[in-house]
């Protein structure tokens, strides 16, 4: 308008500038976009503020001694195992191998290792150091947990028993080439994905400098460690995978306390954070925090287990009163905060061989009184309830699930003991009943074989579960080379569990964590969502962290 | 002074001996073991045989008695056994926590020295004053507030709120000042008016109204008279609460990750790691006895009485 105003020498003075506003305006536009692009390009270089929540220390640094959860945080960091896992496929891929042929109807790998793996000392990874590895986890002097995974090639045993040096399952062909013979038809790297079976360096552990300095082969190496508050890793720049790291370090900051994390994270002073119930309520519902949420459905199965030499739970038509008589919905809508998934089953989503088409027991009173009465319990029945203080899976639910069973008859008698009481007690069989979360995953046999008649109460049959038909299903899943076939024996076996209720089906866990907006490449891992491959994750320049 | 640091030292040794056998049949026989905690995050079971490996190789196998007898001969040549979680000698987990627990020991305490030393003394001076009802409002306040209460507010105020400090960690200064306030808080209240209770006493006693009646001047009167003779009993109050803070600090340690002997101590326990109890135990029992022997040694220094005596 003013251009029209001011004449033709002023008009051309005003297209100059019109096109020069709209000049700016495009660089301006061409900025912001370049600038959204470039924030989503990884950046190389940059600090990353990890929680370890599960307590005030770490419990060891040589990770072949630890299955804990907490430890697992830093063997992800500093450490590598044969597969690891792939978050977006869910399920396990090779990691310190580039390729793997199967013959002899599956029980023979071949694989061909990576030849640009290098320990943190400088020294090559070859073939001699995962039979090295595998051979300590299975020294018949020392109780190393991954025992039982690596007890998987043939002949570990022997050397378990000490009638064997050396496992003869494992086959050198070259230093690059590495052939496992396998007892069972499984999948081995839902074997060799666990940290206990990590690959050392012999002469870190050799030394005794596993226990203060560990030499991995994982894409941050170790640098500090101040036990009870952090261990920091630095970046290893002869990392196999071309790249990555993208982070120049990683600290990781040991904090058992929710609140503590709270308030660190709040304060921007961690960057990803694991969160509770009660922060995921107040998370979720503050603006600024609520769009920094990652969660996941995890592979574990909270359920109440009942013992069968217990008279009452002898009757699957009083388990199955007890599925009817809670109200697992409410619990998790009003107690957990909806931090979980209704359980539908043991197996729990996103695992082979989990059915969707099952449906959870309906919350029917009436129906759990019917069949208490045709059980011979019209007037219920007491039972002791063993459970530790778990905000998530122990005595709160215990209390709330008191009056629902008090509804139809029965009496439930909390005994609140520790956690590390309750698996003493649990692995003894010294209970009526028990609350627990229990990994039931990533392998769904492997879960599915927990509750085989043959399996010990230690080895994971808690509840002393008996079936022969389940036996059968299970024993032809992991007989069967046809994948569908044996998803679908997975299936029935799963469902058979599920209508036997040998528990009290309550959940499956909703992990949710917490993460600044300049954090990046965080992966959904249902193994155990604090359990992040560190060699993805990048931070953006706005991160304050220096 | 050598002969009483001497008995004093001797003293220790029937007190450790105590304290290292209490512990160890404590721990003997309450149920769960560290092999049950390292499955107690439900992330699967153990088998038998490992089980069993674990057992015999942590000695858990062997009787009570046996282990008794084993852990004691360890104990007088100064070894107190390796750690069932780490597999590293338990004075070498020590070495690592101790000085940062006597580091927020010492800080809390100063500070609670520094401020609750003056206030109730202050406070004694001027008995019902505006002053005095403060200071001893502030006080009672003090020694009720929970630590980890303490610490959360502290943490929220200058961490989340004012972002002048830093909510957690160890590092520099700035991570030392929020734990030993926590710390500190309820023995500073105590001293306060444990030195408030103590001047009163004194300064009605004869011999300061002798010393008024002589004409010394009142700033001669209470730092001669009055402070010397007080400081006996905060003296005390300071020797108790400068032992009991290391044990007390368990918690502020865990809030803040501060890593002392408290954070070894809590998961120690949680898991069973037995050695480390014990040893984490014995060295805060140890701190708690070389304290209060100090204090028995500045009594002799401060009141020529006991000296004679």
């Amino acid at each position: 308008m003013l251009c029209r105003a001011s004449g033709i020498l002023h008009r051309s003075a005003c297209a100059v500038r019109l096109i020069e506003a709209c000049a700016l305006m495009v660089a301006v536009l061409c900025a912001v976009i370049g600038h959204d692009a470039s924030a989503q390009e990884p950046r190389k270089g940059g600090i990353l503020r990890m929680t370890a929540p599960y307590g005030t220390t770490l419990t060891s640094l040589d990770i072949h001694t630890t299955p804990r959860a907490q430890d697992g945080i830093v063997a992800k960091a500093i450490h590598r195992t044969l597969y690891r896992w792939d978050s977006a496929a869910n399920s396990p891929v090779l990691e310190l191998a580039k390729d793997v042929t199967v013959s002899n109807g599956g029980l023979v790998h071949t694989f061909k290792l990576r030849d640009d793996a290098y320990f943190h000392n400088g020294r090559k990874m070859t073939a001699d150091d995962i039979i090295w590895s595998y051979t300590r986890i299975m020294d018949g002097s020392k109780g190393f947990p991954g025992a039982r995974y690596i007890r998987l090639i043939k002949g570990a045993v022997d050397v378990e028993k000490g009638q064997a040096k050396e496992i003869s399952g494992l086959k050198k062909i070259d230093d690059f080439t590495l052939e496992i013979t396998i007892t069972d038809k499984v999948q081995p790297g839902f074997y060799l994905i666990d940290d206990t079976t990590t690959i050392l360096a012999r002469e870190n552990v050799e030394s005794g400098a596993i226990l203060t300095a560990p030499v991995g082969l994982g894409p941050f190496k170790f640098a500090e460690h101040i036990p009870g508050s952090r261990l920091v890793a630095e970046r290893w720049e002869k990392f196999y995978k071309p790249g990555l790291p993208y982070l120049d370090k990683v600290v990781i900051q040991i904090m058992g306390e929710a609140a503590a994390r709270d308030v660190a994270f709040r304060s921007k002073e961690v960057d990803i954070s694991i969160l509770g119930p009660a922060q995921y309520v107040a998370y979720r519902e503050d603006p600024s925090l609520k769009n920094g949420l990652i969660d996941v459905a995890e592979f574990f199965t909270r359920s109440m287990g009942m013992n069968p030499s217990f008279k009452p739970f002898q009757d699957k038509r009083v388990r199955l009163a007890i599925n009817h008589a809670i109200d697992a919905d409410v619990i998790i809508k009003r107690l957990i905060k909806e931090k979980a998934f209704r359980a539908s089953s043991w197996l729990p989503i996103g695992l082979d061989g989990y059915d969707p088409a099952l449906k959870p027991y309906a919350f029917d009173p009436e129906q759990a009184k019917k069949l208490l009465a045709e059980a011979g319990y019209p007037n219920g029945f007491e039972f002791e309830w063993t459970t530790s203080q778990n905000e998530s899976w122990g005595l709160p639910v215990v209390e709330a699930v008191i009056p629902m069973l008090a509804k139809v008859g029965i009496t439930a008698k909390p005994k609140l003991v520790e956690a590390a009481v309750l698996t003493e007690t649990i692995l003894k069989g010294d209970f009526q009943a028990y609350i627990w979360s229990n990994s039931s995953g990533p392998d769904p046999l492997k879960a599915l074989k927990g509750f085989h008649s043959a399996t010990p109460r230690t080895a994971g049959n808690y509840v002393g579960f008996k079936n022969a038909d389940y036996d059968k299903l299970v024993e032809q899943a992991a007989a069967t080379d046809d994948a569908a076939n044996r998803t679908q024996l997975l299936k029935q076996a799963n469902a058979l569990f599920y209508a036997e209720a040998p528990i009290w089906f309550f959940n499956y866990n909703k992990a949710v964590m917490a993460y600044q907006p300049w954090v990046h490449g965080l992966q959904k891992n249902a193994m155990e969502l604090t359990h992040q491959y560190t060699e993805y994750l990048w931070v953006e320049a706005t991160s304050p962290a220096k | 002074m050598l002969r009483l640091i001497l008995k004093r030292v001797v003293n220790m040794v029937p007190t450790i001996a105590g304290v290292a056998l209490v512990v160890f049949v404590l721990f003997s026989v309450i149920p769960g073991s560290f092999i049950s905690s390292l499955m107690d995050d439900g992330r699967g079971g153990m088998d038998p045989a490992v089980v069993e490996r674990m057992r015999r190789e942590l000695g858990l196998d062997d009787p009570v008695a046996v282990r008794i007898v084993r852990y004691l001969g360890q104990l007088v040549v100064g070894d107190l056994g390796t750690s069932f979680r780490t597999r590293e000698p338990v004075t070498r987990l020590i070495g690592q926590r101790l000085g940062a627990s006597l580091e927020l020991t010492f800080a809390a305490m100063g500070f609670a020295m520094l401020v609750g030393i003056p206030l109730g003394f202050y406070a004694a001076l001027r008995p019902g004053s505006l002053i005095d009802t403060a200071a001893m409002i502030a006080a009672v306040s003090g020694l009720s507030l929970p630590k980890f209460w303490l610490g959360l507010m502290l943490m929220y105020l200058f961490a989340e709120y004012l972002h002048w400090l830093p909510s957690f960690g160890y590092g520099g200064w700035e991570h030392l000042i929020l734990p030993a306030l926590a710390l500190g808080v309820s023995p500073m209240a105590l001293l306060a008016r444990t030195t408030r209770a103590s001047v009163l006493e004194v300064i009605n006693a004869d011999f300061v109204r002798t010393a008024r009646s002589k004409g010394m001047s009142e700033t001669r009167v209470v730092t001669w008279h009055v402070a010397r003779n007080a400081l006996l009993l905060v003296l005390t109050t300071v020797g108790l609460q400068f032992g009991a803070l290391m044990g007390q600090a368990v918690v502020v340690e865990k809030l803040f990750s501060w890593p002392g002997l408290g954070g070894l101590l809590v998961d120690s326990v949680v898991q069973r790691d037995i050695p480390a109890v014990q040893g984490g135990i014995l060295v805060i029992v140890l701190f708690f006895l070389v304290i209060n022997m100090l204090v028995d040694i500045a009594y002799v220094v401060i009141d020529p009485r006991i000296r004679a005596g």
